[in-house]
């Protein structure tokens, strides 16, 4: 801790002073590309939380749509009306709107998945490298196994088999579930990988040593000792998972394996839309996909800032 | 070395175990493979014998022994939907996935390497600049937006390339190729490069990374005492050095040529095994995702297999430590 957060009275400095005063905030403020991906990030997890307050229409209220105002251009464009500020799509549901409630859609998938995933890999990471031994081989060569098949394909797979064996009038309606599982299911194996390595690390330091002495039970000092300590790698490895997760998401509904268009996310969005591309409709397809580059490359741009920043090789 | 060929072929031959057990399940656990192979108006006893012609009513591990016997044959018997053999499908249609991953393969390679090492070499220009941070951008791109983008571009606004199959293939008899018309190759170009950008992203980062860390050793500056041209610094000393990692990312980024293939043979309707496998997807085709499961799997073990076996042919560090 550096001079002034010092306390003349010797309490502890509170929480909210520590983060101003940590590296992380420090690196954070001297990172433009860092500022600026996290207010981009920011704001579209805001547009998108708050996407049935802000967005102008409803898309998914068959009241406020009308077929006779499809495959509007958008405003400034030539037969563009201003109350749809992006156009509107083949059915006649505004384009921001329907961005806007897709972005929402996409992002809650992403968290999702990557939250079960990261559960998932740090739990039996942390079992690995605490036990060893043949807990430790048995779960790592799974792990390999599994990384020796590309995210993606198996993503794909697993969201196959998940569908195929839901009766055919659940499909719809647990597909979100199927994908947040197929995506998180695949990523689990990065999670481990890490939380493992750096497990082996704190296990033969001191604290752990001490907690061992004093006859802790195991599941204690791996969640209250272990698991804080090995957060760091954790952490990052999520925030670029999440960028990954939010493309696969878009990839697999893309693919017509994902979200359903009832309720559609940025990927089916393109998927719709670019039905239209040859009859040169080009901004069904164009805004969902804009939308969905620059959230990737704003989530990517801060996962390369925090890795950085939490690697102290680099400071 | 001996040792240690032996311990990859233990690992390779259990992922394909784990992974031809998962195959193999897919049968049990996705629908009902009689009722897959009968109509609706099947009787209960034509049922019961199907069961019973299959094997269906044997211990698991007796039928999984059977599975295991004829997928090593290549056998998987009929598809559901098309009711052909599988091994049959997939050898149809594996030309076009194999002639596309080896366009864009190369694509990738030339365009990696070329701009890797003109920006580990001439590191501050602004074209330098340029290339690094149009590559972070590539990287944020899925594969299936710059599909949509170049169909839009080349496609549909300028009317040059087609956007969709193979456009005119030659029969060799054993192998449909679209080498061999220029239709072909202007059917081929833009799902090869779509494919090949990601992976150029890749190699173009790691061979400026090791290009970088090679110029600051001492073996080079010894060659910049010894008078050698420029040329032959980069080239034949700093070049042949990076070389080992990228033959590394080269034998990885193949198996993800595979996986991506899905994703452009899908955007741009190229008739190969990953659009086959999407649609087997659709209509739960399960003999067709098994053996395509299989064949991948298959695909990526030989793969490591042949790239930690290429390091012994070309870091003689490697050979004399493994001794």
């Amino acid at each position: 801790m550096t001079e002034h957060t010092e306390d003349v009275s010797g309490k502890p400095p509170s929480l909210w002073a520590r983060i101003l005063d940590s590296d992380i905030t420090y690196s954070f403020l001297r990172t433009p590309s860092a500022i600026i991906a996290a207010a981009i990030t920011l704001l579209a997890v805001g547009a998108a939380l708050l996407a049935p307050w802000i967005a102008p229409f409803n898309p998914f209220d068959p009241s406020q749509i009308s077929l006779w105002d499809g495959k509007l251009p958008p405003a400034w464009a030539e037969g563009g009306q201003p109350q749809y500020l992006l156009g509107t799509d083949n059915q006649g549901r505004d384009m921001l709107s329907t961005i806007l409630y897709g972005g929402r859609l996409s992002i809650i998938v992403g968290i999702a998945a990557v939250c079960l995933g990261m559960v998932l890999g740090v739990t039996l990471g942390v079992i690995s490298g605490y036990f060893g031994g043949m807990v430790d081989a048995v779960i790592m060569r799974f792990a390999d196994v599994q990384l020796t098949i590309p995210g993606i394909l198996l993503a794909i797979l697993i969201n196959g088999i998940g569908r195929a064996a839901l009766p055919l009038e659940f499909r719809e309606e647990f597909a979100i579930y199927v994908v947040i599982v197929a995506i998180g299911l695949t990523d689990w194996p990065q999670f481990a990988r890490v939380t493992r390595g750096a497990t082996l690390v704190e296990v033969n330091k001191e604290y752990v040593q001490a907690a061992r002495v004093i006859d802790l039970p195991g599941w204690l000092i791996m969640t209250r000792h272990i698991l804080p300590n090995v957060m760091r790698p954790v952490l990052v490895l999520a925030t670029i998972g999440l960028a990954l997760a939010i493309i696969a998401e878009a990839t697999l509904s893309f693919l017509g394996q994902g979200i359903p268009p009832t309720t559609p996310s940025l990927g089916t969005l393109i998927r719709v839309g670019n039905e239209f591309l040859f009859s040169g409709l080009w901004w069904i397809t164009f805004f969902p996909a804009i939308a969905l580059v620059v959230l990737v490359f704003a989530v990517n741009l801060l996962g390369d800032w925090m890795r950085d920043a939490l690697n102290p090789k680099l400071r | 070395m001996f040792a240690f060929i032996l311990r990859r072929l233990a690992q390779s031959i259990l992922v394909m175990a784990v992974v031809s057990a998962i195959a193999f399940s897919l049968f049990n656990f996705v629908g009902d493979p009689v009722n897959n192979m009968v109509g609706q108006d099947a009787t209960r006893e034509d049922r019961v014998r199907i069961r019973q012609e299959l094997g269906l009513d044997d211990p698991v591990l007796t039928q999984y022994v059977r599975f295991l016997g004829n997928a090593v044959q290549g056998e998987f018997g009929l598809s559901y939907r098309i009711k052909r053999p599988v091994d049959q499908l997939i050898l149809e249609r594996l030309p076009a996935t194999l002639e596309l991953v080896l366009v864009s393969a190369v694509i990738a390679l030339v365009l990696g390497i070329t701009a890797g090492v003109y920006t580990g070499i001439q590191r501050n220009s602004w074209f330098s600049r340029f290339i690094l941070s149009s590559s972070l951008v590539g990287v944020s791109l899925p594969t299936f937006i710059i599909g949509i983008a170049l169909i839009y571009i080349f496609a549909v606004y300028l009317r040059w390339l087609p956007s969709s199959g193979r456009g005119g293939v030659v029969d060799l008899g054993w192998w449909k190729t679209s080498f061999l018309t220029i239709d072909g190759w202007r059917a081929i170009l833009l799902p090869a490069l779509t494919l090949s950008l990601f992976q150029t992203t890749m190699i173009l980062r790691l061979v400026r990374a090791e290009m970088l860390e090679v110029m600051q050793s001492d073996f080079i500056k010894f060659a910049r005492a010894r008078g050698l041209s420029e040329r032959a610094i980069n080239f034949g000393h700093a070049l042949k050095n990076t070389l080992v990692p990228v033959i590394t990312i080269i034998g990885i980024n193949i198996g993800g040529l595979i996986a991506f293939s899905v994703i452009t043979e899908t955007v741009f309707q190229w008739p190969g095994t990953g659009l086959m496998f999407i649609q087997a997807v659709d209509f739960v085709d399960v003999p067709i995702m098994s053996a395509y499961l299989c064949f991948v799997a298959l695909v990526f073990v030989i793969v490591n297999l042949v790239v930690d076996l290429m390091y012994f042919a070309i870091d003689p560090r490697i050979r004399i430590g493994a001794q």
